[in-house]
């Protein structure tokens, strides 16, 4: 009988397991909840970019593309990024296409970190980047944001984490849990801490298109001086409503590209076919389903900050992504305290603040990837809950 | 204005708070365009969506093609107009192409609907034909998919 301790990789077992599984499996567990948990879209993909797909499965287009995928994807992803964001990348060798923006993170962490090599990674923020370092025997540095920032990354907290270690920032803006987006300002204050060192960046830009009130998403690569240094990370899963299909890109300056392009030779070769001739078809036509789908968010965004702060949890108004973060920590509860009874006393599903970093703690993320009747419904019984809680505090007093 | 509508025509129990706030607007402000839109006709009515199959009642659809002649100064409308007196029709359309107005009719059988056709329908002045569809099963209607459903299949992923 094989000892499996002794046969697996150390650094595998090192991976802590997300911290939110116990919560997902007793959501499971019960019937008729409300959740609010997910981190994608609710709509479903545009049906013209569904059938461009099925129409290349009707042509029989079912081989492997080339390994940095359909250089005619390449080169819309080019257009769209120069239109959209001002930024120029050569669809030749400055693009890979990836299989969602997971892939990205992890060929950039994995082209670009050495062993021992600190990463320096915001929180709260999306789950993957530490184990991905850990893996590419990287040291995560996790430093925080704060609601009093708008949990913007600020430069003071940048410079304070930098060591001569420091190889790689990933910047997670828009960002998921805390819906904070950096402004061009704000990026600007980082790119003068980053000028004159080697610090490259990560800039996860998957939620780009989901920024609300006017306030256009700046990509980091567009800062001057930026680009050299940056491995810009989006994808079609959040913009598009197409996180089943796994389709995403990463863009960097082509010495960059090269390394990646053999990890992801070696370990993807390419990312499915059928998902690519739906992404063009997406970038070339999908811009007023972008359009619909956004406004369609803003419109809950407002409802669901309107409605929490109704009920009396402060809840800062996110400007990004599809998620609202409302501070929790005045009910005299953990934030896993307070979900779990969520959860079993009105069958209401939120996630803890600390699936997203230890400075989670004190808040909860709220997807508004659902509709207006399942969030009014969410809110009527977070509201119950909260009146119950308040009831019981005031009772103890 | 457009937004508030939109939004009402999508789910027409939203209250004014809640469109308020989805439309930066303040609650009277809501509350002053809806009574203008009810007062105006904009807003012709609240109804609900009811799928008739699920239930035990008895009813049968059908969508009617009349070819009318039009009489003089009056055009269509005099003859659209009566028909829509009838507590059977549901809605009267004068459309172009190979007819002229279509009739969409309920009754609770077959028998019902063909007798309306053929004695109140056909019998008025200015009928030239008649030609009716009997509608078999509703897949989708104002904008809602019937039968669709509503389970979250989305994986947990944060």
């Amino acid at each position: 009988m094989i000892n499996y301790e002794k046969v697996l990789s150390e650094k595998a077992k090192g991976l802590k397991p997300s911290g939110i599984r116990k919560f997902f499996d007793m959501l499971d567990e019960i019937k008729g909840v409300i959740a609010l948990t997910v981190g994608q879209p609710d709509f479903v993909t545009p049906w013209h970019i569904r059938d461009k797909a099925i129409k290349s499965l009707e042509d029989g287009e079912t081989y492997y593309t080339s390994n940095s995928g359909l250089f005619t994807l390449r080169e819309e992803i080019s257009k769209y990024l120069s239109r959209r964001f001002g930024i120029e990348y050569d669809p030749k060798n400055e693009i890979i296409v990836t299989i969602g923006g997971s892939e990205g993170i992890d060929l950039a962490i994995r082209a670009i970190v050495n062993s021992g090599d600190e990463v320096i990674i915001p929180t709260p923020s999306f789950v993957c980047y530490g184990p991905m370092t850990e893996m590419a025997g990287g040291v995560p540095v996790f430093i925080s944001t704060y609601e009093k920032d708008k949990f913007k990354l600020t430069a003071d907290a940048l410079r304070a984490a930098i060591t001569p270690k420091t190889k790689l920032l990933v910047l997670p803006f828009p960002n998921n849990p805390t819906g904070a987006i950096m402004t061009k300002e704000d990026l600007e204050d980082i790119a003068v801490v980053l000028r004159d060192t080697d610090i490259m960046v990560i800039s996860d830009e998957i939620y780009a298109e989901m920024t609300y009130g006017g306030k256009k998403h700046v990509s980091f690569a567009s800062i001057e001086g930026m680009r050299e240094r940056t491995v810009v990370v989006n994808g079609f899963s959040k913009a598009y409503a197409m996180t089943g299909w796994r389709m995403g890109y990463v863009v960097a300056p082509r010495e960059v590209v090269a390394q990646m392009y053999k990890i992801h030779q070696y370990a993807i070769m390419c990312a499915p076919t059928t998902s690519q001739f739906a992404a063009i078809e997406a970038l070339r036509n999908g811009d007023t389903d972008i359009k619909n789908m956004t406004e369609e968010y803003d419109r809950r965004r407002k409802l669901i900050v309107g409605g929490l702060r109704n009920i009396g949890i402060p809840c800062f108004k996110p400007e990004g992504a599809f998620y609202v973060y409302p501070n929790i920590g005045g009910f005299g509860m953990s934030s896993e305290e307070f979900c779990e009874r969520l959860l079993y006393e009105e069958k209401v599903a939120i996630v803890p603040g600390t699936a997203f970093g230890k400075c989670g703690e004190g808040f909860a993320r709220i997807s508004y990837a659902y509709s207006v009747k399942h969030i009014t419904a969410a809110l009527q019984k977070i509201e119950n809950f909260v009146k119950k809680i308040n009831h019981e505090r005031n009772k103890v007093k | 204005m457009e937004t508030i509508l939109k939004l009402l025509e999508s789910n027409a129990h939203l209250t004014p708070a809640q469109l308020a706030v989805m439309c930066d607007k303040s609650e009277e402000e809501v509350k002053k365009i809806i009574a203008e839109c009810e007062e105006n006709g904009t807003i012709v009515g609240y109804k609900t969506l009811i799928d008739w199959d699920k239930t035990d009642r008895a009813y049968v659809n059908a969508m009617i093609e009349l070819k009318v002649s039009p009489q003089k100064d009056l055009g269509f409308d005099r003859i659209a107009e009566t028909i829509c007196l009838h507590p059977e029709v549901q809605s009267v359309h004068l459309m172009s192409g190979g007819y002229d107005l279509l009739v969409v009719i309920e009754g609770k059988t077959l028998k019902e609907i063909s007798d309306f056709v053929f004695n109140r329908l056909a019998t008025m002045d200015g009928i030239v034909s008649t030609s009716t569809h009997f509608i078999l099963k509703k897949y989708k209607d104002k904008g809602v998919i019937y039968n669709s459903s509503d389970e979250d299949k989305r994986g947990n992923i944060l």
